[in-house]
């Protein structure tokens, strides 16, 4: 199977702060790979640099087939102009931790917006489709509230049809439950597992280790900006190989 | 406050006595001598023509003058809006050659004062006798007269409307920046370019925090005309000056020109009233659910 996301020695700072000191990490097709670790580990950076909110300093990050951010041409690697970034984007769905539904458009059209402005479909086209996608998150009755008259799940159902309104090719869940009330939580997570089941390719920043055991294919510890260990989410949550990912499945489990 | 009489234990009703706010009393009759005996010395004042005042109030120059006011009123104000956008989101821009074009728009036009500004544009004939429009290296083009071209109205319109462009730019960069990071991260997530992030998720947002503000400017605006009245601008001020020049009432005028001032904004600080209460609730409850746990809160009604 291919390597959608192929990360080798990925370093990234702010200022003097290290927050990713050399990342080994691959995702392959259909796979379901999911990220743990104490926080300031660098996961969400990491996330972040997969499509490129973030500028990767050193080493090689290969996302579908590209380096990010660089382009190999006449013997010399050239950065990306900001379209060039915005064409990358489109192929990867991004969920946030605090939602960012656009707050002055209503839940239809926060999932239309993309295929309009970006993909450029006509309105009637894109808004007949959002529907679709709001009623596999099980939302089509809320499409004309506003995100402020939406429950958090509600806000990150929404969130999530808007990233798959693209049909991207990888999607990115960064901490998708981390701000919901806890009895929020399963409605999301259940969505994400039908998602999974479809054969979506995705990373998912988590601390559902429920979750991970359930529908990842890989688990990966992270610890001060490395991949600590990396395997078989039994395995890895059975048995843990190093010290570090041992203390923090004490403390989280 | 309670008015209904108090039951005691055994039935009997006991009367509340309302209480008396000395405080108030005395403010209010203070307040009434002070202002009756300056009313008293305007109305009875023997050198004031009242009845010029009732004359000259719906006089057919005044009323002229007061369309020409609305008139460079709006368009000025048209005109500072959305050079004031354009500055805001120049200002902002990574394109550093845009934004330093823009803090030198903005420092020029707050550093010289409006009324050199509209004296210079007054006069532009002296250092331009013609305005050219021309396709380079060829003849096709068009010639104005710029003494024709540079009318009072076209110097006041425009004065008025750059200098408010500069002012207004800092509104809309603060409304700009007061919008969430994350509806920016989530727009270039989606694959949006800067250009269509700001335009389609960002601006929208930010309008709607500063369109309350932008009734204050418009407020501001109508009396600043009156500055027009030195290059000849044919405004309220200007017509009332022209009519008390030739008769030499400068008082009655002058009470006749602030009561149509007085009026123009009555009803501006009521439509903005109007205005805030369609926009202004929910741009805050948009600032303050984004900003959650961040101190920041527009002041909507400045």
């Amino acid at each position: 199977m291919s390597a959608v996301v192929a990360a080798s020695g990925v370093r990234m700072s702010y200022g003097d702060t290290q927050v990713l000191n050399g990342v080994d990490f691959t995702v392959r097709q259909g796979e379901v790979s999911c990220v743990i670790g104490p926080s300031g580990s660098g996961k969400s950076t990491f996330l972040r640099c997969v499509n490129g909110l973030e500028p990767v300093l050193g080493g090689s990050l290969r996302v579908l087939g590209e380096e990010v951010g660089h382009t190999l041409g006449a013997g010399r690697y050239h950065r990306w102009t900001p379209k060039r970034f915005a064409a990358f984007r489109r192929d990867i769905g991004m969920v946030f931790q605090r939602f960012n539904l656009f707050a002055h458009q209503t839940a239809l059209e926060n999932v239309a917006c993309a295929p309009i402005h970006v993909a450029g479909r006509p309105p009637a086209e894109a808004r007949e489709l959002a529907l679709r996608h709001l009623e596999q998150v099980g939302l089509a009755a809320h499409a004309h509230k506003r995100p402020h008259q939406l429950s958090g799940g509600q806000q990150q159902r929404v969130a999530i049809a808007r990233a798959l309104a693209m049909e991207p090719a990888l999607m990115l869940f960064d901490e998708p439950t981390s701000a919901l009330d806890p009895e929020l939580v399963d409605e999301v997570l259940d969505v994400m597992k039908a998602l999974a089941r479809g054969g979506m390719t995705m990373i998912v920043v988590t601390h559902e280790i429920g979750f991970a055991r359930e529908v990842g294919d890989t688990l990966t510890f992270f610890a001060d900006g490395v991949v600590v260990e990396s395997g078989r989410p039994e395995a890895v949550l059975a048995d843990p190989a190093h010290e570090r990912t041992r203390a923090f499945l004490a403390s989280v489990l | 406050m309670r008015t209904e009489p108090i039951i005691t234990p055994d039935g009997r009703p006991i009367p509340v006595a309302r209480p008396r706010h000395w405080g108030r009393l005395l403010a209010g009759a203070g307040a009434a001598l002070v202002f009756g005996w300056l009313v008293l010395l305007v109305v009875t004042n023997p050198n004031l023509d009242w009845s010029a005042v009732g004359r000259y109030l719906f006089d057919g120059q005044i009323l002229a003058g007061i369309l020409v006011t609305l008139e460079i009123s709006v368009l000025a104000t048209a005109i500072g809006l959305t050079l004031g956008v354009l500055l805001a989101v120049m200002r902002l821009a990574h394109n550093p050659v845009l934004r330093w074009l823009a803090t030198l728009y903005i420092w020029f036009f707050r550093g010289t004062p409006l009324l050199v500004q509209l004296i210079f544009w007054y006069n532009l004939a002296f250092l331009f006798p013609v305005l050219v429009l021309r396709v380079p290296f060829t003849s096709v083009g068009l010639k104005w007269d710029t003494n024709e071209l540079m009318t009072g109205f076209t110097a006041a319109m425009l004065g008025l409307g750059l200098n408010l462009a500069a002012y207004f730019a800092e509104t809309v960069r603060a409304g700009i920046q007061a919008v969430d990071r994350g509806q920016t991260e989530a727009a270039y997530a989606l694959g949006m370019t800067p250009a269509r992030r700001m335009r389609v998720i960002v601006l929208p947002q930010a309008l709607r925090i500063i369109i309350p503000p932008t009734g204050n400017e418009f407020i501001s605006m109508l009396k600043t005309t009156s500055l027009v009245y030195v290059v000849a601008g044919h405004d309220l001020m200007t017509n009332a000056s022209q009519i008390y020049k030739s008769n030499n009432l400068i008082m009655e005028l002058l009470i006749v020109a602030s009561l149509w001032y007085m009026l123009m904004t009555a009803v501006a600080t009521f439509l903005q009233g109007r205005l805030e209460r369609r926009f202004g609730s929910d741009a805050v409850r948009l600032v303050r659910r984004n900003l959650a746990g961040r101190v920041f809160l527009p002041k909507v009604a400045a």
